[in-house]
């Protein structure tokens, strides 16, 4: 039985590896494997050159004037508060705060992307229903089209960093504390994408899908459901995507103003004041990763839908 | 919404009555016409120089006629025929369908549509597809699939129902229109160029059918074409047209039997019907 299950395993690993050739040599993973090992070089040398001077202070102080450029190196790339982080070192200590910290503990990361996640999804939909909300009215009202979309655009050029502290401010007074606030940043800048995706795929039937509809003397409701929106779909998702990256930036800025105690914003705050750049690091990867597993999850689903609607495997 | 819900009455009545006692020829003409155009012109505004794409346009259509739309492009019928389906006003003279409005007429639903192109929604498979109309008339599903099912049937593609449209060749999808045109069973077929992008064979194939059905039912079938062969091979009665502007120079009645095959293509009948409908779409021309 184990042996069964364990040739069972050895098989489908080494299947595994095949495809993972198979790619390399179509030249899927290779390109993308040099690009990374490029970065790694370029960032060695890059922590080396930032960290030196300080290392070499440091030399001078402990009276050390024959160090090889090795031993230099090896003390660039390991000082405890270095200007410059190595990858190594952020990926320790990334480590040290998510798998060997307890979740509930308030130095573990895993702890503060939850918060900072969960204000993000809040502020997603928020903004996804939003955006989609505007969208149909501009759709359907000729006179929003005039009067709210200049509005919509001239939202997003003022900078979020100025309007997130009044947000909070507002917020607070009125006594919305805690997610909402954070929240209302994500759902300012996700909705946009929404928006402008949304009126494009509710505008994308041709006249003759219309015209169709017309001769059965379809209502709007009926010439919404069965035409526009499902035409809007192709639409939609691109929009998601972005909607969810900003949402999830929102987040993260909406946690600075509000000194937050929680959060990803709050640990590159405290990183910031006391000159830590190592759990800066940190907290910029994870939030990094966090914004590949939204638009990840929202890739999925697009998938699922669109074959579900018979798209092309 | 009363109006709606008035018109859909009206056209189920009507697709009943034909299923039940298809009438003959002789009680047709105590009914009024199912077109009846007088004096009809079209003037588009454009943004150089008005386009005359209808001009001065009479034409009577009874029940149960099959009458093909004959010209080069840009004589106007794919204009006549949506001002027929109401999708666009003339700006002079009157046209009555059924005795009513075009649009009254649109409301009732007593018309289907098979574009030049299929217009099928990428996202509903054939089945949904040909549904989407009686979806928009709110049947039941039970009546839905009975009527899709039947549609599907009369243009061959029964296996295909859980296909989408990009699985299918353009002859299938456009039979796919066909049949989504014919789900809802009204008494009024407009089609436009509907075989002009396929091939030969398939033509030929879907001319056969079409032909049947209209000897089965009583339906009227207005038909664009700009071929000879076609428009001769399925019509009773030839509406040759001229562009600009666009207008009807002649009108040639077919005295070849109603129950045809394609063999009668060869027949010195048929070739004297198409000869006529040449030298009629050759003096059209020469105005220009
Ligand atoms: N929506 C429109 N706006 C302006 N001109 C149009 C429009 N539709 C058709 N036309 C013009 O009207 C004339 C008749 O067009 P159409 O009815 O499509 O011709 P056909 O179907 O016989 O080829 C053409 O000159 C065409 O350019
Ligand atoms: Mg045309």
């Amino acid at each position: 039985m184990t042996a069964v299950a364990e040739a069972g395993r050895g098989r489908s690993s080494s299947g595994a590896a095949a495809r993972g050739w198979g790619r390399l040599r179509q030249g899927r993973a290779l390109p993308v494997l040099v690009v990374l090992g490029a970065i790694m070089v370029l960032w060695y040398l890059a922590a080396l050159w930032l960290n030196a001077p300080r290392t070499i202070e440091q030399f001078q102080r402990e009276d050390r004037a024959d160090y090889s450029i090795g031993e230099l190196a090896a003390a660039a790339w390991s000082m405890e508060r270095p200007v410059l982080p190595t990858p190594g070192q952020i990926a320790a200590d990334i480590w040290k705060t998510t798998v060997d910290t307890r979740i509930t503990s308030k130095r573990s990361l895993v702890y503060h992307a939850s918060v900072t996640m969960s204000s993000t999804l809040v502020g997603f939909a928020l903004g996804t229903v939003l955006g989609i909300a505007i969208a149909i009215g501009i759709v359907h009202v000729p006179t929003l089209d005039r009067s709210i979309m200049p509005w919509v655009i001239a939202s997003q050029t003022i900078p979020i960093l100025a309007i997130a502290p009044m947000i909070v401010v507002v917020l607070g007074n009125l006594g919305f504390t805690g997610i909402l606030p954070k929240a209302v940043i994500s759902a300012y800048l996700s909705f946009f994408p929404v928006t402008i995706g949304m009126v494009k795929g509710l505008r994308s039937p041709d006249p003759l899908q219309l015209d169709l509809m017309r001769t059965y003397s379809a209502s709007r409701t009926q010439i919404f459901s069965k035409l526009r929106w499902p035409a809007s779909l192709g639409f939609l998702f691109p929009s998601l995507k972005i909607g969810i990256a900003l949402a999830l930036v929102g987040a993260i800025v909406g946690e600075l103003p509000t000194g937050a105690q929680a959060g990803i914003g709050a640990r590159l705050l405290t990183g910031s004041y006391y000159g830590q750049m190592v759990p800066m690091w940190s907290a910029l990867v994870v939030s990094g990763l966090l914004a590949m597993i939204c638009i990840f999850a929202v890739s999925a689903v697009e998938r699922a839908v669109a074959l579900a609607r018979g798209g092309r495997a | 919404m009363t109006m709606i819900a008035a018109g859909d009455g009206t056209a189920a009545g009507a697709a009943a009555a034909r299923r039940e006692a298809p009438e003959g020829h002789s009680r047709s003409a105590a009914r009024p016409a199912v077109v009846e155009a007088k004096g009809l012109s079209l003037v588009f505004q454009t943004a150089d120089a008005p386009v005359r794409a209808l001009d001065n346009i009479d034409l009577i259509i009874e029940r149960g006629e099959f009458v093909s739309l004959i010209g080069p492009s840009g004589c106007g019928k794919t204009t006549l025929m949506r001002v027929i389906a109401d999708l666009e006003q003339p700006t002079e003279g009157s046209i009555r369908i059924n005795g009513s409005t075009p649009e009254q007429a649109r409301l009732a639903r007593s018309y289907g549509y098979v574009f030049q192109a299929p217009a099928l929604y990428p996202w509903r498979n054939v089945e949904r597809n040909v549904q989407l109309p009686l979806e928009v008339m709110g049947m039941s599903k039970e009546e839905r699939t009975a009527r899709s099912d039947r549609a599907l049937e009369t243009v061959g593609l029964s296996g295909f129902k859980k296909k989408f449209p990009w699985q299918l060749s353009g002859g299938m999808q456009q039979r796919v229109s066909i049949a989504r045109a014919m789900s809802f069973e009204p008494d009024l077929l407009l089609m436009d160029e509907p075989f002009g992008a396929l091939d030969e064979i398939t033509r030929d194939n879907l001319n056969v059918h079409l032909l049947d059905l209209w000897n089965r039912t009583n339906l009227t079938v207005v038909f664009v074409t700009h071929s000879i062969p076609e428009a001769v091979f399925l019509s009773s009665r030839i509406v040759v047209m001229s562009p600009r502007p666009g207008r009807i120079v002649e009108v040639i009645d077919s005295d070849l039997p109603r129950g045809r095959d394609l063999d009668i293509r060869e027949t010195p009948a048929f070739l004297e019907v198409a000869h006529r409908v040449r030298v009629a779409l050759r003096e059209g021309h020469s105005y220009d």
